[in-house]
């Protein structure tokens, strides 16, 4: 293939769902469920392909390829922002897993949401979002990175409010948009900074421009990757804007399978990978970036311990596996960070997909207390469940062990991260098998707990892209050995981590620990697995404070009420008469009060205008008698004389009027 | 006959304008306020035929015709206007009339 060929299949990437989405929102209410549905999901399979031939294309002596579609706009200092695709290992990946994992969520969410009635709508906002996300993974500078970046969050806002008619979807939704807005505009105050201290918003550009201009802990790179982490914090759900993530679970699931879990929130883990030039000049904020990944990590697999809700597990454990990437990326395991990103879309993908399975064949049942015993009426279900889950807990040979391993093997010497974040890694891990365990044993063994007929659907479109994703996530490690050749050239920069000088028994409690919280939960959890039909053996959810805690996500969420939705509620109702529509208001006022003055000489009666006239005529008279001197015609003068001599032209003004 | 100075025939006239304009303020009743007018209208009846006696101008005269013309054509008009009012008010209070308060 010539270079031509595929810097013309580059450029017309997002373009494919693009034309998708403006035929499916504009006539889309006409087309049939069919026609719909292939129109989305073609436009997909054609993104699909042309970014796996174009990432065959990438090679050695092809590190990067671009297409300039056109000029933007160009800003002061002759910086030319061009809407141009740059094509490395490293959007290599995202495009793959972009538009790859997205074409066989499509496939299923057709399957999945095919008898809802605002279906063309669905798969618009689907379609939008794979184009907001190409744009963003794809983008040569900050700027269209930032158009992109917005895109997928208006698509998330969309989405997770999809069923409108229920108020807390759309408080979701709401929430969703605000707390992600409080990272960008972090973000966005970063890019006025690099515009300002470099003059560059190409990322290439920067990268290498920050290189020369900086050394390690200058202060500019400090503020702007700090700035920068703002903006990944809140669209990764990261510690302290996580609060949005669990909730964003309102939305139908495959939205959650694709934005809140494989791609988007993923797109701040990109962002820092993307910028590494300048998050090595600042060697503190790598640090933060490891502590935030780390505490999140923590956070969400404790609050995920208490959950109830099978896709709110789901949705801690994303967060938690986002910190992992977020700590790789921190210990400067780049590399490491997006295979994990890789690994994490395929089995999370599939995770939420196989729970939609679920919920969909249970009527909407989403309380695994509610669930049990799936084991036996959902045997293909409940496999590709435990594929998904044996990935997430990195047990030896899925594709989550080798990405995971690949991430705590680093952290021991990293100079930014260190043993006591390879212990928290160590824990988070625990932590992960052991809610892991919990949610298979309460949803698939035990005792079944309802009472309704299963409804499986045996729609092939429901089952392949899971069997697929299955496959992806049980040998996603065997793209390894692709991947680290083809970021290499990417984080070029970047200085080896050294494994050489660590304790030899690191390895072996990495490999372990997931072992240990099986085991742990096997016997902890006994009773959700046992299906003896016992009185003792009755599963309910204890609801202890302790547990209510967790279930709210470790209070972040009351504390960010009392502290700044309260005071600021308050504030609002303080000043519900806005100080500054008074200011305006002054106008309307005085109007009003002209107006009054005026309407009290109008008072209708007849003989008030006769008096009226009256004293106007007499006013005239002294006035004009007075002082002649202020007329300064001599006509004038001979006028008023002959007024006073002769009140007949009064009389005929005054009747007149 | 001594001829009347102009003087005295404009005070007179001044005085019964005078009277007809407060007539016409301070009554109520509309019949009245159409008398008042008609006072008023013949002041300035007076001040024409004055000044075209003292001018020898036949002018004076005209306008007076004039005027009576116009008066009657008034009172006329005035007059209806008085029926209708009584028919719906039940009086003739001029005040009542004040639907274009403003």
């Amino acid at each position: 293939m010539s270079s031509s060929t595929s810097t013309a299949l580059l450029s017309l990437l997002p373009f494919y769902p693009l034309l998708s989405f403006l035929v499916l929102i504009s006539v889309g209410k006409r087309l049939t469920w069919r026609f719909a549905a292939s129109i989305s999901i073609a436009a997909m399979a054609l993104s699909a392909l042309s970014s796996f031939l174009l990432v065959t294309q990438l090679s050695d002596e092809v590190l990067v390829i671009t297409a300039q579609l056109w000029t933007w706009f160009t800003l002061s200092g002759n910086e030319h922002i061009h809407i141009r695709f740059y094509l490395d290992g490293l959007s290599g990946v995202m495009i793959c897993v972009v538009s790859g994992v997205g074409l066989l969520i499509h496939i299923f969410a057709a399957a999945y949401m095919k008898s809802d009635q605002h279906f063309a709508r669905f798969m618009a906002y689907m379609n939008l979002f794979i184009v907001a996300m190409l744009i963003l993974v794809l983008a040569d500078n900050l700027v269209l990175l930032y158009l992109g970046w917005e895109g997928v969050g208006l698509c998330s806002f969309l989405l997770i409010g999809f069923w409108h008619h229920e108020p807390n979807n759309v408080l979701a939704a709401r929430k969703a948009f605000i707390v992600t807005r409080v990272g960008d505009t972090a973000m966005a105050i970063a890019l006025f900074m690099i515009f300002k201290e470099i003059g560059q918003l190409t990322i290439s550009d920067v990268n290498q421009s920050a290189k020369i201009l900086w050394i390690a802990g200058d202060s500019q790179p400090y503020w702007i990757a700090l700035l920068l982490l703002g903006g990944a914090v809140g669209k990764s759900a990261q510690l302290p804007l996580q609060t949005w993530l669990p909730d964003a679970m309102a939305g139908p699931t495959p939205v959650s399978a694709l934005i809140h879990a494989a791609t988007m929130v993923t797109a701040g883990v990109y962002l820092i990978a993307r910028m590494h030039g300048i998050f090595l000049l600042a060697p503190e904020v790598m640090t933060y970036v490891a502590w935030i990944g780390a505490l999140t990590l923590l956070l969400a697999g404790i609050a995920a311990l208490a959950q109830s809700d099978i896709k709110r597990v789901l949705a801690y454990s994303t967060m938690s596996q986002i910190g992992y990437m977020m700590l790789a990326l921190g210990a400067g395991a780049f590399s490491a960070g997006v295979f994990h990103l890789m690994t994490h879309a395929f089995f999370k993908a599939l995770l939420f997909l196989t729970a939609g399975a679920i919920i969909s064949a249970l009527h909407h049942q989403q309380n695994l207390f509610n669930m049990g015993g799936l084991a036996k009426r959902l045997p293909l279900e409940t496999s590709l469940f435990g594929i998904g889950l044996v990935c997430l807990m990195a047990l030896p040979g899925s594709s989550g062990f080798f990405s995971k391993e690949a991430i705590i093997a680093q952290l021991w010497s990293s100079t930014t991260a260190g043993p006591l974040l390879w212990y928290c890694a160590i824990l988070g891990a625990l932590l992960t098998s052991i809610y892991s365990c919990r949610l298979f044993f309460l949803a698939f063994l035990g005792k079944q707990r309802f009472d309704t007929q299963l409804q499986p659907s045996s729609s092939k479109l429901l089952t392949l892209p899971l069997l697929f994703l299955a496959m992806l996530s049980a040998f996603g490690g065997m793209f390894a050995g692709v991947l680290e050749s083809s970021l290499a050239n990417v984080f070029i920069l970047i200085p080896e981590i050294s494994l050489l000088n660590q304790p030899s028994w690191l390895h072996s409690v990495a490999i372990s620990a997931p072992f240990i919280g099986i085991v742990f939960s096997w016997f902890y959890f006994s009773n959700y697995r046992v299906s003896s039909t016992g009185i003792s053996s009755k599963v309910v959810e204890q609801v202890t404070p302790l547990v209510q805690f967790c279930q709210q996500g470790l209070g972040f969420d009351t504390l960010y009420r009392t502290l700044l939705v309260k005071p600021y509620l308050a504030l609002s109702a303080l000043n519900r008469k806005d100080v500054f529509d008074q200011l305006l208001m002054l106008n309307a006022w005085y109007i009003a009060m002209c107006y009054e003055i005026l309407s009290i000489s109008q008072n209708g009666k007849l003989r008030w205008y006769a008096a009226a006239i009256g004293l106007g005529v007499a006013v005239l008279l002294v006035y004009l008698t007075v002082s002649p001197s202020m007329i300064t015609a001599s006509a004038m003068n001979s006028t008023m004389t002959l007024a006073i001599m002769n009140p007949t032209i009064i009389t005929l003004n005054m009747r007149a009027s | 006959m001594s001829a009347i100075p102009l003087n005295h025939v404009l005070i007179l006239a001044c005085i019964l304008f005078a009277i007809g304009f407060t007539g016409v303020i301070v009554r109520k009743n509309t019949l009245f306020i159409l008398m008042s007018l008609e006072v008023m209208l013949n002041a300035v009846g007076i001040a024409f035929i004055g000044a075209g006696s003292v001018w020898q101008q036949a002018d004076g005269q005209v306008m007076f015709i004039l005027i009576l013309t116009l008066a009657a054509a008034e009172v006329a008009v005035g007059l209806a206007l008085l029926i209708q009012m009584q028919k719906r008010f039940k009086s003739l209070d001029i005040d009542l009339l004040s639907k274009l308060k403003g």
